[in-house]
């Protein structure tokens, strides 16, 4: 069974031309395939994903200690690419938050792995991992983490029908 | 493989499935833990190859341990009684609430995130709210922003004395888990009286507050604010003056500053390795801000440190409580926005409009704009989190919660490398995980 949302439409404010911020407009200045904006309030940038593992280790050296949270959005039929893997850097010293956005493809569900700059985005990508299928390419550890390890897909994928799983030992009190 | 043996080495063995292309390696390979396996532990540890395989074995400890809090499996490699390495293994207590809440609405939403973290639940509640509300625009009134501190830093107190109890418990001090209990009643009578329920409450919603204070409450109030600090001095007297119980936690379970970062580690475990680091001080929420409160901070990262930092929190908690006990604003406890509060019940007896808008809110919601957003705030265990994606409609496309239990339990591995087999139960009490905010 596969649920019948259909994706939304691109959820993708306007890039704007440069950060505020002075240690943003830096971080970002050397990328020139980033585009910044604002969500909503929050940083964010997009950018392409061979490029996320050089943008957070210059994020890493201007001050972006600690790595948040890495997850994944599923936008099913999105033209730009399914997958949008979401790592949410924190940095102490600047009172600062940078989302940084990348998008990847289903054929090819793939993209690097932060945990040789950021060690915490360990158990994060293993769970967008288990829930999603991403690979992290470089992660010392990519197994399942909440489901059970012989389990089969990936469930918060949207193709993932809910209540297509087998209910278990349903037949244990019928008497035959 | 036979159970027999697989008992005797200690080790499980799976079924490996070509899942993800890449090759996965299910079980451990005799008695010693992959290195990498799990979390990278930076180990200093020389691997003596002259010792032989009698010496070392893995044992497993959990699901079902009591000192685990819950499901908490861990795989320990022991050299004698040793810890050399170790790794959590979770996931049994997953029920998939991030894909239950793209089947609820925005309404609905906090019923569902309030029974992920169960010892905080208003946190919970309060962060998915916070998101939702900053995607809708939504202004919330002083008095519920007020409500929802005074609940939330209650919460705290309560949340804190459950790490303090099972602490002592877990140690050895029994008196301690029994107090630590009682004083957590109190705080939950009044939560019952509040919302109705003891934990779960769904009363932090989208737009306010579900309803008003009850009749009385400062009384109630007032008199935890008056109660628990007394008794704590006492709790401090009797853990602190215990040879038995300073001995376990001094200098076990120690982490650094750096480490913390490097693993996303956040909450007391951060404070008590030395960084002033709280989201009420550094990105406020929720009017926060005016009141006054300190954020304690400890010095060595250990177990002990980690129980000062959360008894001053609670001290803390109950001064933000007493200031807002003094300063509760007046007015309305939810947002007069029609868009997300229904017409008041008198209104719908002389309208027709007023009904249909009050059945269309609790039948498909309100609509948010399309948009993504990420709010933290900080819970007692933490920073919590909540990646809210919009696609328009009455449902959110993708809700995930980042929960500090589970970006925390990346500490145990270096927490407890190179420790005793008997810290293991005081370093896990100490970093006070909550098994339904790990797994979710």
């Amino acid at each position: 069974m596969t649920t019948d949302t259909e994706s939304p439409a691109e959820i993708r404010p306007p890039p704007r031309p440069r950060p505020e911020n002075p240690v943003l407009a830096g971080l970002i200045e050397p990328f020139g395939d980033a585009e910044w904006t604002l969500s909503n309030g929050d940083d964010v940038v997009r950018l392409p994903r061979e490029r996320l593992a050089d943008l957070a280790a210059a994020a890493r050296r201007v001050g972006f200690e600690t790595c948040a949270d890495v997850t994944v959005v599923d936008y099913l039929r999105r033209s730009s690419g399914r997958f949008d893997v979401v790592a949410n850097l924190l940095s102490l010293q600047h009172r600062l938050r940078l989302r940084i956005l990348v998008a990847v493809s289903n054929d090819d569900p793939a993209c690097p792995s932060l945990v040789s700059i950021y060690p915490g985005a360990n158990f994060f990508e293993r769970e967008a991992f288990d829930m999603f299928g991403i690979r992290f390419e470089g992660h010392p550890d990519l197994t399942r983490i909440l489901m059970p390890d012989d389990w089969e897909g990936h469930p918060l994928r949207k193709d993932y029908g809910v209540g297509s799983v087998p209910v278990q030992f349903k037949e244990s009190h019928q008497v035959s | 493989m036979a159970v027999k043996d697989v008992w005797l080495s200690g080790t499980e063995e799976f079924e490996p499935t070509d899942e993800g292309h890449q090759e996965m390696e299910l079980h451990e390979s005799g008695p010693r833990l992959r290195e990498q396996l799990g979390t990278v532990v930076s180990d200093d540890y020389v691997l003596e190859d002259d010792l032989s395989d009698d010496e070392r074995m893995i044992v497993n400890m959990g699901p079902q341990h009591p000192s685990t809090h819950g499901v908490l499996r861990l795989q320990i490699e022991l050299e004698g009684e040793i810890i050399r390495r170790s790794k959590p293994i979770i996931g049994y207590l997953h029920t998939g609430m991030e894909k239950t809440a793209e089947t609820l609405t925005f309404m609905q939403g906090p019923t569902n995130v309030t029974r992920m973290d169960y010892l905080a639940p208003f946190h919970n509640e309060l962060c998915y709210s916070l998101a939702v509300e900053r995607l809708l625009g939504v202004e919330v009134p002083p008095r519920a922003q007020a409500i929802r501190v005074l609940l939330t830093e209650l919460n705290r107190v309560s949340s804190h004395l459950v790490a303090l109890a099972t602490n002592g418990m877990d140690i050895g001090a029994i008196s301690m888990m029994l107090y630590g209990f009682r004083d957590r009643e109190l705080v939950l009578a009044f939560f019952e009286k509040t919302t109705g329920l003891r934990m779960n409450h769904n009363f932090i919603r989208p737009g306010g507050v579900a309803a008003d204070l009850p009749p009385g409450w400062r009384a109630d109030v007032a008199d935890i604010v008056e109660t628990i600090p007394r008794r704590l001095e006492d709790y401090d007297d009797l853990l602190k003056n215990n040879p038995i119980w300073l001995e376990r936690t001094k200098g076990v379970g120690v982490i650094t500053p750096e480490e913390c970062l490097a693993y996303s580690i956040t909450g007391p475990t951060l404070r008590a390795a030395g960084v002033a680091w709280d989201l009420r001080k550094n990105f406020p929420y929720s009017g926060i801000e005016q009141y006054e409160f300190e954020v304690p901070v400890g010095q060595n990262g250990d177990v002990y440190d980690r129980y000062q930092v959360r008894m001053a929190e609670i001290h803390e908690s109950l001064r933000i409580v007493a200031q807002v006990l003094e300063t509760m604003p007046k007015g309305d406890y939810r947002t007069d926005d029609r868009k997300v509060t229904p017409p008041p019940r008198q209104r719908i007896d002389e309208s027709m409009e007023a009904l249909i808008h009050h059945f269309k809110i609790f039948t498909e919601g309100f609509r948010v704009p399309p948009g993504e957003i990420y709010q933290a705030i900080e819970s007692p265990r933490g920073e919590l989190g909540c990646y809210i994606v919009s696609d328009g409609g009455g449902k959110p496309w993708r809700m995930h919660t980042r929960a500090p239990s589970f970006a925390n339990l990346q500490a145990l591995p270096i927490m407890m490398a190179d420790s005793l087999v008997a810290d293991t139960v005081a370093t896990i009490a100490s970093l006070d995980p909550v098994m339904g905010d790990v797994d979710r």
